[in-house]
């Protein structure tokens, strides 16, 4: 059964079923499907099972549940979880217990809903395949043989398999909205700063956000309600206040202004994905959506772009990886050859290649050509968006140039696998809110996602789009 | 090549980075292709571009909203010393670092 959060409330009000034991259905399949998708890491059956029952209390006692009551999530292993074993995909933190909860995982349980367990990803969210996990790749349950996505792979992919109703992962550069595409669900990253930060381990402080997988747009409008705000505990988070998204989602899309920037469309994009998003463009065109191309001058410099300034933030983040406060020690023969054995041990070589790119374009003598540069065109990659937004409502690009990919099919080459990153870095340069909405199927079953971008705290507008897509048979194209 | 032996190196040591030989020259030659793509920025005239260092407006950003400056409760000293690698409370254990 295909649960929903709507479904979730419905069973638990007329008594159905219990939190409890719609708790145990969801270990059950996860006990079925992970030895084959590797989608969890860690599972926390104490703390679910507990929070199950003070769901089922209140149903007992006849009084309104929370939002999300009952409702089994999973949560991307780069979020701190009290007590429960948190990896970031990494072995240097193998055996990391959080002494705290992130603010987002606060919120999901203050609303009700029921923490499964950490779901697989790449190591520290660097990635877009979920093959740099130390623990071992993730299975695409859309599309058996081949790649997730990335980073946020296991909770797209716990969703997709029905393993979760909702999960959350975290997006730098694309790690929500690629592994949506690739498993052919709904997948959303809001504004920078919508969503606390407070608890996730950083990757790249400028550009790291938490976001929602569901199976509906409906439900991922429901999440981000919960998880959006204002936190004192992070400075970066918006006072802008947070509307109804369920209700503003059902909201109609007739007449809004749709942006094509040429500059998503150019070399490099798979035909078949090219037949589905135009087929994509079409039915919106169908709802009464109005299209205009926009130019995006800057877009081919994105890649570079990010490249620079999520390297660099990295290669700072990382540097608390010392082997001293919490994760894994190797001994040498002083306090530098311990940082040096610890950090050259517990990292994987994607973390590896990106602190020594990081700390090389962040060094002496080659900051201002490189950081400071990228610093100055991600100015231009913003400038790019905000003039299309005076023209536009949203605009509407592809969420990869690329189907899912099989395994192993392209570790070989980092540069390519960065390459494909370029249609949702840009978004996350500029801090705009992103969605990826399924959009059909090529032949052999590989799901297609559709890209939607809005103004700064406009997710309302992101939300309404790809849920008129949605409702319209986006997803059968 | 715009990257050197030495250049890894280098930037290895100022990151604590231990590397094996094999890491090293992985690492030089794929570090040498990605710079020389992120070369393209070059084409770019940036005079009298403000850098972004951040996303966020000035209205939004973190000195509009100061939080009061409260004391509040944190007791998680125990739990944090509990999970550390080598840990003799209330302080963390680290090699010896000044010689008599």
């Amino acid at each position: 059964m295909n649960w929903t959060i709507d479904g979730v409330r419905d069973s638990l009000a007329g008594k159905k079923i219990s939190a409890r034991e719609l708790t145990a259905e969801f270990y059950k399949r996860i006990e079925a499907r992970n030895p084959e998708l590797n989608a969890f890491l860690a599972l926390s059956p104490e703390r679910a099972y507990a929070q199950a029952e003070r769901v089922d209390a209140l149903v007992a006692a006849g009084k309104p549940l929370p939002p999300l009551a009952g409702v089994p999530i999973a949560i991307k292993d780069v979020i701190s979880t009290r007590g429960v074993r948190t990896t970031c995909g990494s072995k240097i933190l193998g055996t990391y217990m959080p002494p705290y909860d992130a603010t987002a995982v606060e919120k999901l349980e203050a609303a009700g809903a029921v923490l499964l367990g950490k779901t697989n990803c790449d190591e520290f969210a660097m990635g877009s395949s979920n093959e740099n996990s130390a623990y071992g790749p993730v299975g695409n349950p859309a599309a058996p043989g081949c790649v997730p996505g990335g980073s946020s792979g296991g909770s797209a992919a716990a969703v997709a398999a029905g393993l979760a109703v909702a999960a959350l992962g975290t997006d730098t550069g694309g790690s929500i909205r690629q592994p949506g595409s690739f498993c052919g669900i709904p997948a959303m990253m809001g504004s920078y700063g919508r969503v606390s930060r407070y608890g996730l381990i950083a990757f790249a402080s400028s550009l790291d956000r938490i976001g929602p997988f569901a199976t509906s747009v409906r439900d991922i409008a429901a999440v981000l309600r919960v998880i959006a705000g204002r936190d004192p505990r992070d400075s970066t988070s918006t006072t802008d206040p947070v509307p109804d998204y369920t209700a503003e989602a059902a909201k109609p899309v007739k007449g809004l202004r749709l942006g094509i920037p040429k500059e998503y469309f150019g070399a490099g994009m798979d035909f078949g994905v090219r037949q589905k998003i135009a087929a994509g463009i079409a039915l919106f065109q169908s709802l009464g959506c109005e299209l205009v191309e926009v130019a995006m001058p800057h877009t081919d410099y994105a890649i570079a772009t990010y490249y620079i300034i999520a390297t660099a933030e990295a290669s700072s983040n990382l540097a608390r990886y010392d082997g001293v406060r919490f994760g894994l020690r190797v001994n040498g023969d002083s306090l530098v050859g311990m940082y040096r054995k610890t950090r050259g041990t517990g990292f994987g070589a994607e973390v590896k290649r990106r602190i020594v790119l990081g700390t090389y374009v962040l060094s002496a003598g080659y900051y201002d050509a490189y950081y400071l540069k990228g610093q100055k065109v991600r100015t231009l990659i913003a400038q790019d968006f905000q003039k299309a937004f005076t023209q536009v409502d949203a605009i509407l690009t592809p969420t990869s140039p690329v189907p899912p990919f099989k395994l192993g099919e392209r570790t070989a080459d980092p540069l390519q696998m960065y390459l494909a990153d370029i249609y949702t870095v840009t978004g996350s340069l500029a801090g705009l809110p992103g969605i990826s909405v399924p959009c059909g199927k090529l032949s052999g079953g590989l799901p297609v996602g559709l890209q939607i971008f809005a103004p700064a705290f406009a997710e309302v507008r992101a939300l309404q789009l790809a849920q008129a897509f949605e409702l319209a048979g986006g997803a059968n194209l | 090549m715009k990257i050197s032996r030495e250049d890894v190196l280098r930037v290895a040591d100022l990151a604590y980075l231990e590397l094996s030989e094999a890491e090293i020259e992985t690492y030089r030659t794929q570090l040498d292709s990605i710079l020389e793509y992120i070369g393209k920025l070059n084409e770019l005239d940036t005079t009298g571009v403000a850098p972004m260092a951040q996303v966020l407006s000035s209205d939004q950003a973190a000195d509009a909203t100061l939080r009061e400056d409260a004391v509040l409760p944190c007791d998680v000293a125990g739990d944090v010393l509990r999970h550390a690698p080598d840990p003799e409370p209330p302080y963390f254990r680290v090699p010896k670092v000044i010689e008599r």
